[in-house]
């Protein structure tokens, strides 16, 4: 027994001690790399590193940038979480229709650009967003819509990068909430349709709940992604126009890895990280009181 | 009439399927053919949806002039050692935490599953300066770090490996076998349809990963395609064709490895979301 209890340590070990270096190690000296002024000079000689208390977080709440970019940032969360699950749930539905033929082809098709190389794409749909010749535009004129400067005017920047998200994520969901309705036994729908029910009350009396705990879990993931938002602006618009597209970790990564103020760097990550488990609590929170309701 | 009726339903189901996948596929497709065009040619009124005359002399630029068929490797190379890293941490670990005993195993499992709250990018300002120190930034091993071992493989390992049947380690114990050849002799071959999930699902995550290698890899000689790519496109604005090629480049061996792959890819998927 013991023999085999020392196997077991041997088997799990290399993971544990992988996982503590490079995560656990990390993310604790993180916490106290934010209570010091580490930045270029300290990098250069440690020497010059002083203990700053919480000065960090306090700078980082008198800055117009930080604002802007967390402003920016629940933008992006706020419109294109409800977009991309809204997506994923109406193309899970279209799949599950008993109508629908060549399933694997469609499914293959919606799902394509979730593996592609987003760096890659962004790349793609900086073009198409492009004021003259992108077919984005072209597409819209054929409409009467006049042409859009998607990524150049400060009000459209944002809602670009979250059409260009929607269409890269929306698969991802798609396959988890189509295999949660395929899930809900065909049973229950005969029983309602037998009852008369009609289309929509079939969908909000036995689809939604049969959905509502994986949706709980696609949208906690889809909001903790989507507050990551960070290689689209890097790529698409750096930030711009007028800082309309800075997130809170392309402000973390310039912070960082740009000016190399680490200390502050690491204090914009535990504040995102702060506002990630408070959203996230409050989900769970909010599907108890509509679970019980 | 009910015949009719159920056309009406199979076409608008259809037609909305149909057209939905022709805007999803757009993007990509339109990606391929300017990649075939003519310098200049993506940039006229109207833009046009196929090459006058196909050329393949943006794939020559970028692999002649750009280099980027060292990016290429370096690419090919780090997803492949992560994925066999990955899988040689996950596998073993999440083997032991399904089907061995010992003390705390529960309390550690749900510590880690408690950890994947925390963000990745809390822990790179240090994990940064520690490779700094170790001599790991702009090396192979630096961009390989994360990749290691990774909660969400353990959990899906575990999950998996729940199913094996405790007789069949048992009469392998009975029989002589040592741990470690019940590992290899037993348990492997038996997760093998994991084995692949996994190895598809740290392939595609190592190859399209950006913000770390872009922070640990700062020689160009040593960049993975997406961070090539990236500071490509910024000095690049105007070549849209050469940039599309470069897209191609980037996008297409993932692409057509989940298309051969996809039944794995999706199930891993699946069983991640029902934890």
């Amino acid at each position: 027994m013991k023999a085999r209890s020392l196997a077991a340590w041997v088997f799990v070990g290399p993971a544990l001690i992988a996982i503590g270096v490079f995560f656990a190690l990390p993310v604790a000296a993180a916490l106290v790399m934010s209570l010091t002024d580490f930045d270029i000079y300290a990098l250069a000689d440690l020497a010059n590193l002083r203990f700053v208390g919480l000065d960090n977080y306090a700078e980082l709440l008198q800055r117009p940038l930080f604002w802007q970019a967390l402003w920016n940032t629940l933008i992006f969360v706020v419109i294109g979480v409800p977009l991309s699950i809204g997506a994923s749930l109406g193309a899970a539905l279209l799949l599950h229709s008993r109508f629908a033929r060549f399933q694997g082809f469609f499914r293959t098709a919606l799902f394509a650009p979730v593996v592609t190389t987003l760096v890659a794409v962004a790349v793609v749909w900086r073009y198409l967003f492009h004021t003259r010749y992108g077919l984005i535009n072209y597409a819209l004129s054929q409409f009467g819509v006049t042409p859009i400067d998607w990524l150049g005017d400060p009000q459209w920047a944002m809602p670009a990068i979250v059409l260009l998200s929607v269409w890269k994520n929306f698969g991802y969901n798609m396959v988890i909430l189509l295999a949660g309705l395929q899930a809900i036994p065909e049973d229950l729908y005969e029983a309602a349709r037998l009852d008369g029910a009609k289309r929509w009350a079939l969908f909000r009396h036995i689809t939604l709940p049969g959905l509502a705990p994986l949706l709980l879990v696609v949208s906690i993931l889809t909001m903790a992604g989507h507050f990551q938002l960070f290689a689209e602006p890097y790529v698409m618009t750096q930030g711009g126009p007028a800082q309309r597209t800075v997130t809170v970790l392309y402000l973390m990564y310039e912070e960082g890895f740009k000016w190399w103020s680490l200390g502050s760097a690491s204090a914009v990550a535990f504040v995102l990280f702060v506002i990630m488990f408070g959203v996230t609590l409050l989900q769970l929170w909010a599907s108890k009181r509509a679970a019980a309701a | 009439m009910k015949r009719l009726k159920l056309d009406s339903g199979t076409l608008m189901v259809n037609g909305s399927l149909a057209i939905l996948s022709a805007l999803t596929l757009f993007p990509l497709l339109w990606m391929l053919s300017a990649s075939l065009m003519a310098p200049g040619e993506a940039s006229t009124f109207p833009p046009p949806l196929l090459p006058a005359v196909p050329t393949l002399e943006h794939y020559r630029t970028l692999f002649g002039n750009q280099g980027l068929g060292r990016q290429a490797l370096n690419s090919l190379l780090i997803s492949v050692a992560a994925t066999l890293l990955s899988l040689a941490f996950n596998l073993s670990a999440g083997y032991a935490f399904a089907k061995l005993k010992f003390k705390g195993r529960e309390m550690i499992f749900r510590t880690l599953l408690g950890a994947m709250v925390i963000p990745g990018q809390v822990a790179m300002m240090p994990l940064f300066l520690m490779l700094k120190q170790m001599g790991l930034v702009n090396t192979y091993a630096g961009a390989l770090v994360p990749w290691l071992a990774g909660v969400f493989g353990i959990f899906l390992v575990r999950q998996y490996a729940q199913g094996i049947p405790d007789d069949l380690l048992e009469a392998a114990r009975l029989d002589g076998a040592n741990e470690g050849q019940v590992f290899l002799r037993i348990v492997l071959p038996l997760l093998k349809p994991i084995v692949v999930t996994l190895a598809v699902l740290v392939f595609l995550g190592s190859w399209n990963d950006f913000m770390w290698p872009l922070i640990v890899l700062t020689d160009h000689e040593l960049q993975t395609l997406p961070v090539a790519l990236a500071g490509l496109s910024r000095e690049h604005v105007q070549d849209t064709e050469l940039m599309m090629a470069g897209s191609v480049l980037t996008v297409l061996p993932v692409l057509l490895l989940f298309l051969v792959l996809q039944r794995h890819y999706m199930k891993g998927l699946v069983m991640g979301a029902g934890k």
